[in-house]
């Protein structure tokens, strides 16, 4: 069964509708609070950072855990280039910053697309040794890349200010900033995704030895993918640090990584909207799971295992439950659809009437 | 005299201690069908992967029309280790190895003894990714779709290869979900969606019923007419390897033990020892 073309643009139109009110009434504090909005944006650059990984991973069937490592390089791009020239002697207290680098100020866009860049290199960096190797040893070389970026980020004491990190980076005022970043660089990988490149990724993840007996470069098209989705993923890193406002090194340990491991595998290795979906899910969720961190008493009796890690740990429980029991995730490999979800009432109303029927 | 398309001089392919291709040495001119037999494990495919640039030789030299596509010899510490013929072992000097796509790049196409199609993509998507190879777009140019004008043509010259292939009623079934027959066709639509000179068949009629072989020998002449090939194809199916092939090339525990037209080889008494004798007896 499909629903008309009219039907479905009528649809997608409403969708979109509502979602640019609801982003004006939370903007104008209609409703929601400044709580939600946080969880709300953070959930957008989780959606930029996710989609991300899932071209690599989902779409180009390669193996990168290196999305902690690349968010940061996009963090302290930002934070670096756009903390206010006043600010910086206060912050840098300990040891003054580079001279030459107090001197660049640049806009928040600019930095943005530096840090994506500067990302996309070093992604190159790594990719043209290890993806030249029919084995795949991205997911070790990308875990090592994320911490040493991390370590040297604590070191480099003049420039990122070390285990400090750097405080008063100019925050968002709007949630346009996050919601719209998402949709344009969700919109270009899903352009990407569709186009001879996206079809040559793959190919490439469905049987890599027939891809390349079609003429596909494997070594190139993995490259490609990989900078293309570290770009993405620093530039949510820089989105990530003007919503904090606040960064610092710790804040990118490698386990940061698998949130995102968690929502594309929830969300569907392979599907954008899925991978999206999970992204607000998730967000929510471990918001949500923050009660586990506190310290529960239950009739005067504090249950010693609720502190401090053990949100980590109920994380850790779902995400192997899902491996092991729902591989395929929400979506799978299919994406979002007006029919798929016509079809969905269609068949949920069948089954309620034939249950009347036989009453 | 007959134009050489594809040329491999003294090949051997070695694994550890498994000589899987020993000294092979063997020609395919342009027009012709030939075919590669011999018992399972003989080095057929392993011969086919050498050639299409998946392994390196050990040993010896590919050469596709003008084009040395791989060339080795044993040196370094593979020089002790070395367990082909000796007296080829100093004949080649350049060590070369084209990666598959590049050699897809000049004309070789192939298929697989077992499919390997992009078995969630699409039948029609199957074959547009052949296209890719040689359009102009970068990553750019595609993501923003200024190359629509070589899209739309690339999809035209697709759809029409499945029309011609009896492929475009099921041009949006996923791969997987055809039945094997159409699997096997839409391996070689893909193979020739790819423009090739020479095409390279591995075992396409492996587990057809015999109607279904008689069909694809059929369509592998058509093809060849259609698309001005040149067939060299590993193939188990006797009817089919004694109707089509120009010359037929035996192979046995990696070594060459036979060569030449159909009677020919249905007459020689090595190769009805070493593989057809022992084929009727089954
Ligand atoms: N990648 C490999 N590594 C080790 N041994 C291999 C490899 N590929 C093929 N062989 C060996 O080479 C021999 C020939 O195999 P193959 O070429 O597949 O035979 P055929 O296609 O004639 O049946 C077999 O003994 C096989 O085990
Ligand atoms: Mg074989």
């Amino acid at each position: 069964m499909n629903m008309s073309k009219k039907t479905k643009n009528i649809c997608t139109a409403i969708l979109i509708l509502v979602a640019v009110i609801l982003i004006t009434l939370f903007d104008n504090d209609v409703i929601g609070n400044a709580y939600i909005k946080r969880v709300l944006n953070l959930a957008a650059i989780y959606a930029i950072i996710s989609v991300s990984m899932n071209l690599v991973n989902g779409f180009t069937g390669m193996f990168s855990l290196g999305q902690a490592g690349f968010m940061a390089i996009g963090a302290f791009t930002v934070a670096v280039f756009t903390v206010p020239a006043e600010s910086i002697p206060s912050i840098f207290y300990i040891e003054p910053m580079a001279p030459w680098l107090a001197a660049i100020r640049l806009p928040f866009v600019v930095a943005l697309l530096v840090g994506g860049l500067i990302a996309a290199v070093l992604a190159l960096i790594i990719g043209y040794p290890v993806l030249r190797l029919k084995s795949d040893y991205l997911a070790i070389a990308t875990l090592g890349f994320s911490e040493i970026i991390r370590i040297v980020f604590t070191q480099m004491q003049t420039i990122t200010n070390g285990a400090l990190g750097i405080k008063c980076i100019p925050g968002i005022t709007t949630m346009w900033v996050p919601f719209g970043a998402a949709a344009i660089c969700i919109g270009i990988m899903v352009l990407l995704i569709n186009s001879s490149y996206g079809r040559a990724f793959k190919a490439i993840r469905e049987d890599d030895i027939a891809a390349e007996a079609m003429g596909i470069n494997l070594s190139f098209h993995k490259n490609l993918s990989f900078a293309i989705s570290s770009f993405f993923t620093a530039i949510a890193g820089g989105l990530f640090a003007s919503l904090l406002t606040a960064v610092d090194p710790k804040q990118f340990y490698f386990t940061l990584t698998y949130n995102f491991l968690l929502i594309i595998v929830l969300g569907g290795m392979g599907s954008v909207t899925g991978t999206i979906i999970a992204s607000f899910i998730i967000t929510g969720g471990l918001e949500w799971l923050r009660f586990f961190d506190e310290p529960l008493s239950v009739m005067g009796y504090n249950i010693p295992i609720f502190r401090a890690g053990l949100r980590m740990v109920v994380f850790s429980l779902l995400l192997m439950i899902l491996v092991l029991f729902y591989r395929k995730g929400i979506m799978g490999q299919k994406e979002f659809s007006w029919d798929g979800i016509y079809n969905w009432i269609m068949k949920v109303k069948t089954r309620l009437s034939r249950k009347k029927g036989g009453a | 005299m007959d134009r050489q398309v594809l040329g491999v001089n003294d090949v051997t392919m070695q694994f550890g201690g498994v000589v899987a291709v020993n000294n092979l040495s063997l020609h395919v001119n342009e027009g012709e069908i030939v075919a590669l037999i011999g018992p399972n494990g003989a080095g057929k495919t392993t011969a086919f992967n050498v050639i299409t640039g998946v392994y390196a030789p050990s040993n010896g030299q590919v050469v596709f029309k003008d084009n040395v596509i791989s060339s080795n010899y044993p040196h370094g510490k593979f020089r002790k280790k070395y367990l082909g013929e000796q007296e080829t072992m100093d004949k080649y000097s350049v060590v070369k190895s084209m990666t598959p796509d590049k050699i897809t790049k000049l004309g070789v196409a192939r298929t697989f003894q077992n499919i390997r199609l992009f078995k969630n993509l699409t039948v029609f998507e199957n074959v547009l990714i052949a296209k890719h190879m040689r359009s102009k777009a970068n990553f750019l140019s595609a993501t923003f779709r200024l190359n629509y004008k070589e899209e739309k043509q690339n999809r035209d010259e697709t759809m029409e290869l499945l029309k011609i292939l009896g492929l475009d009623d099921v041009k949006d079934e996923v791969a997987h979900s055809l039945p094997y027959g159409k699997q096997r066709h839409l391996e070689i639509a893909r193979a020739l969606a790819t423009k090739p000179e020479l095409l390279l068949l591995d075992e396409p009629a492996a587990g057809m019923n015999p109607q279904e072989t008689v069909e694809l020998t059929q369509f592998i002449k058509k093809i060849k007419d259609d698309f001005n090939l040149t067939v060299f194809m590993i193939e188990h199916h006797m009817d089919l390897v004694m109707e089509i092939s120009d010359r037929i090339y035996v192979l046995d525990f990696g070594k060459l033990i036979a060569e030449g037209t159909p009677e020919e080889i249905q007459n020689n008494q090595r190769v009805i020892d070493a593989y057809l004798g022992v084929q009727q007896d089954e």
